[in-house]
């Protein structure tokens, strides 16, 4: 087993409640809303009005910015509205609601491209943004960014099927149903950058999948290799990742990059063999439907942009107790409080509570015992640093790297004392950054008067 | 299906937690010390059990009050205050009158662990606090009884003071001690002392079993034990270096306060480096008030002393940043890639 990070946790993963169930397709929405914002960086434009007829694979939002990427149309039909409409991060944005025809017309413009073995890295980064490829784990990062800010750079290339959040098996069903598709990827990454073969990173709940892919890896002679980690959350996270399979450490601030590694998700993988391979545009996602609250645990291949009430719906609705609603992992996911917000890029899974996960208690109170410290995987100190943030020691709180952390939430989850510690250094943070901006902008500012008067 | 009439909380990551709280963690400890408490009541008699009870409900009792006075949440779910009484009455002689058990109760509770803001606060060990300011009554606190002896829960207390082990180390006796107590009832726990204190066996049981559940870590029991080990079989006051080392250990409350007073989190460092330093300077001054001070004990001083070093130790040790090597080791590592 390779070289571990430091820390970490051992939730229980719940995996078994959906690992064993095959991808299902939800039935046809009724309609899609596709958000301008899908990715981190810049929204993208709309590029269809309202009445017009558009097919699946159809570019709506076009991305000018180079850290974007555009948006597809996944369903057929024809475009109802275009305005700010409810998104997964809480608030309105603008979005392009397709009514479904329910014909799934394919864009006419999609074509495998021609020989596309003799394409360069370059022109691949070209099509994988043209394509809509984030990071589709979750952080939905500009795919095409990371390929090119990489070039050059990077020795390790590092596929991410490790799934260490618990509940989530949309990677796993992945790997188990679409290898050849995940080892096209590979093989591309692998010429992208040069590399004898790529690292396919898996934890060690997923054995079945990781011995089915070493076999499909002798069978093809692909350029790959299959790490088997260890189950530990977050072992799936960028940073710890790289250690593990490298042990080398991304310095604070930087990228992977720095540190000669690039980790893409395999469904970001597999995105990119059928974007070269087919000229297929990112419209459809795997979405994991579970959790105590919902009646039928599903594997869902849903059209992106769909409300998350059809999934819900699709998998017996969920129970009347149910208290909350998630999107992505229970460690990082974030809460939805209205099912009209459709699935992004990025959603791995929508999960659903009706039990005591939350545990949560009216008076937190620490009791200084340190475990947050031993389970931290960015080497911080949350105790001292959530005693900063709370007295507003913004300096102390800077200087115990606070910026450091990853919020993988590892310290929340551990501590005994129930305290909200990761929602404490996301504020402190917020409000580093802020006191940071202000500072710059004051700076600025002055620069300018003094120009003013020497001129 | 509508989901408008569901009552969803809308909260920041993670949205799951451990089952583990404060509560089921001091619930371990009281486990721990089950059998402690068991083989006092075997070797002082039923009065050890009404002692622990009545320490128990007098830091509950106490806790509950204040926290109701002054309008504030009541932190009896935790068992923190459950188990400083327990500890209390461990630290105490059989004999000790009721009413100064619960004056200790008062000062542990209210004094030390409230006045400075609760669960979490506190600077010092409650319990050896405590014990430290319940010495104001040396003659209750120092009167022995003899190992197998069945203090009635009532009544007037024979107090013919019985030797401990402590108290011939004190004078160098080792031979007379060893006349005594010999080794195993030392390790099993037949001889005088303080009701929790005297069997080693059950308490190292214990703290293995705390070590085990991840409540406490190795690192102060270990460092603590050692150090009274290696300075105790070094500086041997007789001609038997092994022995005079044993009997240390073996005798006063060396255990109990390694396992269970010095790794207490809230007085303790939080860094598994700090907590070595911290049971190593446990450890020289426990024999130091051993070898030269008047009082024959020196677990429950050295604690407290150390407890008053942890902010210095907390705000010294920093884990390594993550992602930055030591200049050396990047050196090294530049000097490796040129060569190759």
């Amino acid at each position: 087993m390779a070289q571990a990070f430091f820390g970490g946790i051992h939730p229980n993963d719940q995996k078994a409640t959906t690992n064993k169930k095959p991808i299902e397709t939800l039935p046809p929405p009724k309609h899609v809303v596709i958000p301008m914002s899908l990715h981190i960086g810049a929204p993208c434009t709309p590029c269809v009005a309202v009445g017009d007829p558009v097919t699946v694979g159809q570019k709506v939002g076009d991305a000018t910015a180079f850290v974007s990427a555009p948006v597809h149309a996944s369903i057929s039909g024809t475009v109802v509205a275009v305005e700010k409409r409810i998104h997964f991060s809480g608030v309105p944005v603008m979005s392009v609601v397709i009514e479904n025809d329910f014909n799934d017309t394919p864009c006419p413009d999609i074509a495998p491209v021609k020989d596309p073995d003799s394409l360069t890295p370059e022109q691949i980064s070209a099509l994988v943004k043209e394509a809509g490829i984030v990071g589709m784990g979750g952080a939905t990062f500009p795919t095409h960014v990371k390929i090119s800010s990489g070039l050059g750079k990077v020795d390790t290339v590092i596929v991410n099927a490790s799934e260490c959040e618990p509940y989530i098996t949309s990677d796993h069903r992945i790997l188990l149903e679409h290898p050849e598709e995940v080892l096209g990827g590979v093989r591309l990454l692998a010429r992208i950058f040069g590399v004898d073969r790529v690292h396919i990173a898996i934890e060690s709940n997923k054995n079945n999948a990781a011995e089915m892919l070493k076999v499909k890896i002798d069978e093809e002679k692909a350029p790959a290799v299959v790490d088997v980690l260890q189950t530990r959350y977050p072992q799936g996270a960028e940073k710890q990742l790289c250690q593990s399979i490298t042990s080398r450490q991304v310095p604070p601030g930087a990228l992977p990059a720095a540190i000669g590694c690039a980790v893409f998700n395999i469904v970001t993988t597999m995105a990119i063999y059928n974007a070269i391979y087919h000229g297929k545009p990112v419209t459809h996602r795997v979405v994991t439907v579970s959790g105590s609250g919902v009646n039928e645990p599903k594997n869902l291949l849903c059209p992106i942009g769909t409300p998350i009430s059809n999934l819900l719906d699709a998998c017996g609705g969920v129970k009347k107790s149910t208290f909350k609603i998630l999107m992505g992992g229970p460690m990082m996911g974030h809460s939805q409080f209205d099912m009209s917000a459709p699935i992004g890029k990025g959603t791995n899974a929508i999960l659903a509570f009706c039990e005591k996960e939350e545990r949560t208690v009216e008076h937190p109170a620490c009791i200084r015992c340190g475990k947050c410290i031993s389970v931290c995987p960015m080497h911080l100190q949350p105790v001292f640093m959530y005693q900063y943030q709370q007295a507003g020691m913004l300096p102390a709180l800077e200087d115990a790297h606070v910026l450091d952390c990853i919020e993988c939430g590892a310290c929340t989850y551990i501590c005994p004392g129930r305290l909200h510690l990761v929602q404490a250094f996301r504020a402190g943070k917020q409000l580093i950054n802020n006191a940071k901006a202000a500072a710059k902008a004051a700076a600025e500012a002055k620069a300018a008067e003094e120009k003013k008067k020497e001129a | 299906m509508d989901y408008k009439d569901l009552n969803l909380i809308g909260s920041s990551s993670p949205h799951i937690r451990t089952k583990d709280g404060a509560g089921h963690i001091m619930g371990e400890v009281m486990i721990a010390m089950v059998l402690p408490l068991a083989f006092a009541v075997y070797n002082f008699g039923p009065r050890a059990l009404a002692t622990a009870a009545v320490s128990v409900a007098g830091c509950c009792f106490f806790e509950w009050l204040y926290r109701a006075m002054l309008h504030k949440n009541n932190t009896l779910s935790d068992f923190s205050a459950a188990v400083t009484g327990i500890l209390i009455a461990f630290v105490c002689p059989v004999t000790i009158p009721y009413w100064i058990l619960l004056v200790g109760d008062f000062f542990a509770i209210v004094v030390v662990k409230q006045l400075f803001g609760g669960v979490g606060k506190n600077f010092l060990n409650p319990a050896l606090a405590a014990r430290a300011f319940m010495l104001c009554w040396a003659g209750e606190m120092t009167t022995w009884v003899g190992p197998r002896s069945s203090v009635p829960v009532m009544g007037v207390i024979d107090a013919a003071t019985y030797p401990t082990p402590m108290s011939l180390l004190h004078e160098n006796n080792l031979s007379g001690l060893q006349q005594i107590y010999d080794l195993p009832k030392m390790f099993v726990g037949l001889i005088g002392g303080s009701m929790g204190e005297v069997s080693a066996m059950l308490l190292i049981l214990g703290g293995l079993f705390l070590i085990w559940r991840k409540v406490i870590t190795w690192y102060i029991p270990v460092t603590y034990i050692g150090t009274v080990a290696v300075l105790t079989f070094l500086f041997p006051r007789g001609n038997d270096p092994v022995q005079w080392m044993l009997y240390n250990l073996l005798g006063g409350g060396l255990m109990l306060g390694a396992f269970f007073m010095a790794t207490d989190y809230v007085t303790s460092p939080v860094s598994h480096l700090g907590q070595a330093i911290y049971g190593v300077g446990c450890g020289l001054i426990t024999v130091f008030i051993r070898y030269f001070g008047s009082y024959n004990e020196g677990v429950c001083y050295a604690i407290l002393i150390m407890n008053l070093t942890v902010w210095i130790i907390d705000k010294n040790i920093k884990p390594r940043r993550f992602g930055v090597v030591k200049e050396k080791k990047a050196e090294n590592a530049k000097k490796e890639a040129a060569k190759k």
